[in-house]
This record gives C-alpha cells, structure tokens and sequence, in this order.
C-alpha cells in the first residue's frame, strides 16, 4: 500500500497535471476493480478512466448539496438519492479526492449539522461509545480514553496535524478504510465494534470484520456508520506506536497492542498493525500472547510472529524489509508499554 | 445555493455553487485575500482560518458546510488600527520573510493563544505543525508567537508600525 491518499496526492500536486498518475496508483491497491462492483457504497468510487487537466486539481466536479438535519433524514436522502449519494463528513479525505477526480458524487450529504448530535465519548453499559462525527481533536482530548483505553491517545497524537484534527472525524477515518489509517487497527486491536444503521434497523459488526479491503467497507449503500463501541476490561493496559518521516505524515508502520492481565498473566490480547498490509490484526500473535506472563521473551515471540503476518508492500516510505522489521520492532514496544500500563507502572 | 456566514464579525450572505471551497469564497466572493491558498491539498496550512475559534484548512472546508458558523480571517485580527499582539510579535521578532505562510500561522498562533495564553515552545511547535513556511526555519515563527503571549495586552496602532 502506499500510505496514505492524502500523502500521495500532496506528491501529485506538485507535479504537471499528471493527474492520471493516481488512478494508475489507486489500481494498484485494486481500487478500480471495486468501483466495477456495483451495489456497494465504498470510501471510493472511481467512475471512469477520466484524463485530468491541470486546471481541474482546485475544485471538485459540480455536485448537488444536501445539508442532514437528522440521522433519519441522512438515512432518508442516502436510499431516495441512491449510489450516487456520498456523505460527507469532516471532509479530509473525501473533498481532496473529488478535487481529484478519484470520486465524482453527484449529490454530498453533509453531516456538519450532526457534529454536536454525534460528538460524543461516553462510558456505558461497561464500554466507550463514540459517535461517528466525534472529531480526533475530541478523542485527542478525552480523559476518559486517556485513563482507560490509552491506545487511542498515542494514535491520535500522530494522526495528521492539528488542523486536520479540528476537521476528521472517526467516522470518516473508518469509512475512508484506508491501509494506512490509524484508528482501524487501533479499533480492531482492542475488540470494538462499529455499529452500522440503515432506514430498516440497526446492525453491530466487529470492527476486525469491517473493512472488505482496501478503501472498501462492509458499510452498505444506504447505510450510516453511528457509533463505535469499545468494550472497558479490568487490568488493562494499551499502547500505539507509529513511526512516520515527518510530522503531519501518514505512518510508515504503526502496531497496537492491548493486554488484558489477570492474576499476572495475561487473559487476552489485541494487536492491530498499520500501513504494512496483511489484516488489521495478528490474530497469532495474539494467540501466542494468551496464558503467558508479560515477559520479553514472550513479546519478542509475538513481535516476530505479527512481523511474519503482515504484508508490506514497498514504497516512498521504505522497502519491504523495513516496514517488517518495522513492525517486530514497534510490536515489542506497543506491548512493553501495554503491559506497563495494566500493571499500574506507567500512564 | 445562498449561503450565510459571519466572517470576522460581519454577516455575508451570497449564492455560490456548492463546490465552491471556503478560501475561494473569503478570496473570491468577499475579497478577503490576506487568506493564502497554495498546495490545495491540506498539507501546506497557509488558508488556514479560525471556524468557531478552531483552525482549520480552508481549501478543504466547503463554503456550503461553513455557512451558519462563525469565520475569522487574519483581517479580522487587527481592530480599529489595533494591530494583534500576535501581528505585533511577527513584527518584533522577525516571524517572516516572504510572507505566504504569515496569515496561516498567525490564525493558528491566535487560536493557541485563546485556549492556552502561556504555551511552551513545545506546545507552539505542536500547534503550528500542519503548516510548512519555507522561509524561516520556523525559529521566528515560534518567538513570535511567544513574544505575543508574553504581551498579551499589546496595543500597537498601525500608524506605529508602519512609521
Ligand atoms: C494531510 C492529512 C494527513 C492525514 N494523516 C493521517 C494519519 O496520519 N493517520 C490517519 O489515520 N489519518 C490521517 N488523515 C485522515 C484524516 O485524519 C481523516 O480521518 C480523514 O480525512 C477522514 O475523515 P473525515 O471526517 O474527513 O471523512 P470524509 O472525508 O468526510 O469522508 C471519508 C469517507 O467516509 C464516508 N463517511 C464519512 N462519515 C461516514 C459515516 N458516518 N457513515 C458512512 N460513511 C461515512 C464518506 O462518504 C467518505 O467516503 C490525514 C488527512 C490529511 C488531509
Ligand atoms: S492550501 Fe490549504 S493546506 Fe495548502
Ligand atoms: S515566510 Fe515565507 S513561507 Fe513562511
């Protein structure tokens, strides 16, 4: 995966009007082959092998524009409106690929209006619920994820820049589904769930089944992500390490790790990895981890196994060696400073 | 489309085309062209505008989406001939050369600055990191933004500056 969109089209930009240089990218990553697929409403949709000029790389094609003032009446505009329909969310993704050309919806559904409605972090029911225009500036902020499920905190401090903090929102992080985005693994490696609504009803899918692939959900045509659920465990302890080239820039590799200590040994693990292919999880390493008492051996047992799992592909960012070596090496400190964390010894 | 936005205190209410971006409606439809525009593509941070007190990069904001908030362009910091300790501190410590990323970082410095009136140079560092000045090294930039904080009831005039 190259890492990043937006990274990639900041490259694009300074060039001449090579605009058709992202399409043969985004092939690549078998983006084109899923907007061949029809009947499902994925992060991107490329429409058609269009020649970009120059002149077209400052402002999105024209579109007809809906504000929500509800989720029914988002709900309700997505299924009268049809595929042609995208929401918009903190548009950070989405604006800059219609600048592009890469998507070209005929009408935008703006969940602005929402912000306040579905901006929230709150304990429940014995797990976090966050609504899905809560922005990363909000998770960034969170007290109550710093002090229980610290893993987002580390994330969200490397995500993007501040700027682009105030605007995404992690419902359009999940959505966008892109390999090199931070909360999915995050997400996945601590067991949530993202719940999902259409006009019909509401369903719970686990956020370790949520991406189809690449740019590509499980998030239907006429549906809505709401809502994250991440589910609270005692003795717990999480960390995100990303290691990325400059500030700002999407990871070169990032791991999560999540331990669940009982009586000293660990009862259950989460490890979720970014940008270097492969799932979003290491389900071995995991395995690996389960029964064990956090000990260096044990770490490095994983490290080496997520390492084995992942799937890089090279790029700008670093040859496929490194982005392995990468994420072994950033596998044993996310699962150092977890433990650290669930015994008490580090914030 | 008509949209309605107060920018810098003013209401403007205008019909624009719902692609229009947010820096293309300050520069274009209002004039207000101290908001730069350059990569076009989030990265660099020179349109950068306060919505509802929040920096954020406008060439990737829709007009659409900002109308019903409250924008703050980098006009909007000086007040009847009162420069903006921020501006004041660009001034003193030599926060730019060419000036393209000026009005951007100065939105964001003033946006640090409301929520956290002492930052430390790490805290500025952060605060201005989505945005790229080719010329200063940025050393200026964060003594600026440290000269305002330490002055925060500066009140220069123009007419001082400029003489
Ligand atoms: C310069 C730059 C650097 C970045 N760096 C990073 C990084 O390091 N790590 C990282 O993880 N991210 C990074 N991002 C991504 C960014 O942080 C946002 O998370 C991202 O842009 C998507 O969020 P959004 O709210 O802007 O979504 P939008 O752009 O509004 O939407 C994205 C997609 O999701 C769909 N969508 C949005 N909300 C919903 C919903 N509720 N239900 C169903 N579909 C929905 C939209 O239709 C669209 O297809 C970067 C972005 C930029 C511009
Ligand atoms: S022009 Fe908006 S970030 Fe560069
Ligand atoms: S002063 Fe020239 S880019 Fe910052």
């Amino acid at each position: 995966m190259h890492g990043g969109l937006a990274g990639m089209m900041h490259g694009l930009a300074s060039q001449d009007g090579v605009a058709s240089d992202p399409l043969n990218r985004l092939d690549e990553r078998g983006m084109d082959r899923k907007s061949e697929r029809s009947g499902e409403r994925g992060a991107t949709r490329v429409r058609s092998r269009v020649t970009i000029r120059k002149d077209d790389v400052q402002v999105p094609a024209p579109f007809a524009y809906e504000r929500a003032t509800s989720v029914d009446h988002a709900l309700e505009l997505l299924e009268r409106l049809g595929p042609e329909a995208r929401l918009l969310a903190g548009g950070h993704s989405l604006l800059p690929m219609m600048k592009l050309r890469v998507a070209a919806p005929e009408h935008l559904i703006d969940l602005d209006p929402l912000a306040v409605q579905l901006g929230y972090i709150r304990e429940q029911a014995g797990e976090v619920r966050i609504g899905a225009m809560t922005r990363h500036r909000e998770i960034l902020a969170s007290d109550l994820l710093a002090r229980r499920l610290t893993m987002f905190t580390d994330a969200e401090r490397l995500i993007a820049d501040p700027l682009v903090r105030n605007r995404g929102t992690i419902g359009g992080a999940l959505c966008q589904a892109d390999p090199a985005e931070d909360l999915s693994s995050v997400i996945a490696a601590l067991q949530g769930r993202a719940v999902i609504r259409s006009r019909s009803g509401e369903r719970e899918v686990a956020m370790r089944e949520f991406h189809v692939g690449p740019y590509e959900t499980v998030v239907g045509e006429a549906e809505m992500l709401i809502e994250v659920r991440v589910p609270l465990r005692e003795g717990a302890g999480s960390a995100y390490e990303k290691v990325k080239r400059r500030a700002g820039d999407w990871a070169v590799a990032a791991v999560g790790a999540a331990l669940w200590l009982s009586g000293g040994t660990i009862e259950g693990a989460g490890i979720g990895t970014t940008a270097v292919g492969g799932g979003v999880t290491s389900e071995r390493a995991e395995a690996a981890l389960v029964g064990e008492r956090p000990a260096e051996e044990v770490f490095d047992r994983a490290a080496e196994i997520a390492a084995e799992d992942c799937d890089p592909v090279a790029d700008q960012r670093g040859s496929v060696d490194y982005k392995r070596h990468l994420t072994a090496e950033l596998t044993r400190r996310a699962l150092r400073r977890a433990a650290a964390r669930a015994l008490g010894a580090e914030a | 489309m008509q949209i309605t936005m107060t920018v810098n205190g003013e209401e403007y209410t205008r019909e624009v085309e719902p692609r229009m971006l947010l820096t293309h409606f300050l520069r274009d439809e209002l004039g207000l062209t101290g908001t730069h525009w350059g990569c076009d593509t989030s990265n660099c941070g020179t349109c950068s505008v306060l919505m509802d007190g929040d920096p954020v990069k406008s060439c990737t904001v829709l007009a659409a989406t900002a109308s019903g908030h409250q924008i703050r362009t980098v006009e909007g910091l000086e007040v009847d001939g009162v420069l903006d300790p921020v501006q004041q501190g660009f001034s003193e410590m030599h926060g730019l050369q060419c000036g393209f990323c000026t009005p951007g970082m100065m939105m964001t410095a003033r946006a640090l600055l409301d929520e956290n009136p002492n930052p430390t140079e790490a805290e500025i560092r952060e605060a201005i990191s989505g945005q790229i000045c080719r010329c200063t090294g940025y050393a200026t930039i964060v003594r600026s933004i440290r000269w305002a904080a330490d002055h925060p009831a500066a009140a220069t005039h123009t007419e001082e500056v400029a003489s």
